[in-house]
């Protein structure tokens, strides 16, 4: 039993499209191991190539270069795919089934007997709260409503792997808690997870590597638990009742900013804060908040695709 | 089973799609309409009723197998429906032929009601031959067997209109075939005589499966032959089928 879950070596995906056979670079060059039980966060601008190693990693596409394996399998192969569910980006599922017979035929493709399937979608419909709609057709569901489905026919065969391709997009914010929930459960169950979504407070949560990737190649793989534990950036605090003169008294700088009557401070750490809130209290302030800066997923995001643009303008061309 | 799941939703799809029943519709009233025209001609009441009827079953299981087979594996790809189903560990060879059973099915049923449309027709009017008849619509749904595995190879790489323009042209050379090397041979030129035979040993003749004028005529039928019509459709249908399997084992899904 191979305990690497995903395993790319040299991943490469190029499109060729059209009567001129022009060519795109979906993936470049893609490296990387996902270990069992993981849950790993896949993110990326658009057109960074996160639905291409998706796809190749499913079967979907054949890559143009190098190879890859799930749980030891080679991906395309029967025992590769029967460990994995998938929920694609964007999903599209047969309309004229209702959400029961949906949910059977994905089951039968798995090769589950009746019994098993209707125990598993007795289990599937409570958990996506979609037990009211057993017996509708898709074509009139929501948007929503077909991306919870598509998340319980991910999940129909138990599989040992869950890739989602941006799970929440389009849903609600009680649909996005639902699907964070839902990973989380399956996270606690030892399921290994591949999510790729573009809200990254989600991820940070929810994950514990995330991968950068940008124009195809992976930039960066950071553990979320060093964004939490070492990040911290600073303490900012905010105050009211304090004029431009007593704010520059307290001896703690310049204020970072200074508007509708309030005045913000960033301090280094949790001592100075606590120092300067005294200061202000007793200058006759109020305090309004205080907020630790971390550099969150969001932040390293930004500085990565900062530094990829960087790279890119200073290449001659 | 896997292939039957697909071939059982395949058979749900075209069930439920109301294109299906228009046509069915307008299939019926054709037949019911050769009444009308039957009896507008001189003579020969029963063979022009049987004629008309036959042809219609024949014309309107050919739409139906054009318009519903076309877009059958490809609007899978379109819609991106195959996403969640060929990352199902299903091989992609029971895919396409549980495709091509549902709809083959599907065309059973329609060629079904159709005759028994046709055989109501007949006995409504007093005319003789609905026996006689249904040799003839048996070959009429074999010939559509031989008809969607082409669709079905088309629609793996192109896009409906041309598998639909692809698919066309070959029922109508299929019918033409036969045809073109008689009338080749009977000619002297010996290019054009070639050209015939080697269009006739690469594509299958769908001529073989007309048997519709000598229903027409209320002739005996000749039990071997249907089984060679038969067997000849069903080994053609299995070709292309296979064909159409190794391109769709090979393609990306974009
Ligand atoms: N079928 C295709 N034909 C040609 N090029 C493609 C195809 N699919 C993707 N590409 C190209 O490959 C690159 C990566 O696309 P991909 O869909 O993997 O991005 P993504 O990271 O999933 O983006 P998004 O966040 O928008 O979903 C893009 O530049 C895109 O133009
Ligand atoms: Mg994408």
């Amino acid at each position: 039993m191979s305990d690497i879950a995903i395993k790319a070596v040299g991943l490469r995906k190029v499109y060729v499209t059209g009567f001129l056979r022009k060519k795109f670079v979906g993936l470049s060059k893609l490296d990387v191991e996902v270990k069992r039980g993981e849950t790993f966060g896949y993110i990326g601008p658009n057109g960074s190539g996160k639905t291409t190693t998706i796809k190749l990693l499913m079967g979907l596409n054949f890559p143009t270069a190098g190879h890859a394996e799930i749980f030891g399998h080679p991906i395309g192969s029967m025992a590769a795919r029967a460990k994995v569910g998938y929920l694609p980006e964007r999903p599209y599922f047969y309309d004229y089934l209702t959400a029961l017979e949906f949910l059977h035929f994905y089951g039968q493709l798995l090769g589950m007997d009746k019994a098993a399937r209707v125990k598993r979608i007795d289990e599937l419909l409570p958990m996506v709260h979609m037990e009211r709609a057993r017996d509708i057709q898709l074509r009139k569901f929501s948007k929503g409503m077909l991306q919870r489905v598509g998340l319980a026919q991910a999940l129909m065969g138990e599989p040992e792997l869950v890739v989602l391709d941006e799970p929440s997009s389009g849903l609600d914010p009680m649909g996005r808690r639902l699907i964070r929930d839902v990973i989380l459960e399956l996270k606690r169950k030892g399921t290994t997870i591949m999510l790729s979504s573009h809200i990254l407070a989600d991820v940070e949560e929810v994950c514990d590597r995330v991968a950068i990737i940008a124009k195809g190649e992976i930039q960066q793989i950071t553990k979320t638990s060093e964004l939490v534990g070492h990040g911290l950036h600073g303490v900012e605090a905010a105050f009211e009742n304090l004029s431009s003169e007593l704010a520059l008294g307290l001896g703690f700088g310049e204020p970072t900013a200074h508007a509708h009557g309030r005045v913000t401070f960033l301090v280094e750490n949790h001592e100075r804060v606590n120092a300067l809130v005294r200061a202000a209290l007793e200058a006759g302030g109020a305090l309004i908040r205080v907020t630790p800066q971390r550099q969150s997923l969001e932040s390293l995001f930004v500085d990565e695709m900062t530094a990829v643009d960087r790279k890119d303008r200073e290449k001659p061309t | 089973m896997k292939i039957w799941a697909i071939a059982l939703n395949t058979f749900r799809e075209a069930v439920r799609d109301k294109i299906l029943y228009t046509l069915l519709f307008f299939a019926l009233l054709m037949i019911g309409a050769s009444v009308l025209v039957a009896e507008l001609a001189v003579g020969e009441y029963d063979k022009i009723l049987r004629d008309l009827g036959l042809s219609a079953i024949n014309l309107f299981g050919m739409l139906i197998a054009v318009f519903v087979g076309i877009g059958l594996v490809y609007k899978e790809i379109e819609r991106k429906t195959i996403y969640t189903i060929a990352s199902k560990p299903i091989p992609r060879w029971q895919f396409v032929s549980g495709k091509y059973i549902g709809l083959a099915g599907t065309l059973a049923l329609e060629v079904l009601i159709m005759a028994i449309g046709f055989a109501l027709m007949l006995a409504f009017t007093g005319a003789s031959g609905a026996m006689e008849s249904m040799p003839a619509i048996w070959l009429t749904w074999i010939e559509l067997l031989v008809v969607i595995a082409v669709a079905i190879v088309f629609s793996c790489f192109s896009t409906p209109a041309l598998s639909a323009l692809f698919t066309l042209g070959f029922i109508l050379i299929g019918r033409l075939t036969a045809p073109l090397k008689e009338f080749a041979d009977a000619g002297n030129s010996e290019v054009l005589k070639d050209f015939a035979a080697v269009v006739y040993k690469i594509l299958p003749d769908l001529q073989t499966f007309n048997l519709r004028a000598e229903a027409a005529y209320g002739r005996a039928y000749d039990w071997e032959y249907v089984g060679y019509a038969t067997g000849y459709g069903l080994l053609w249908a299995g070709v292309l089928l296979a064909l159409a399997a190794v391109i769709f084992q090979f393609r990306d899904f974009k």
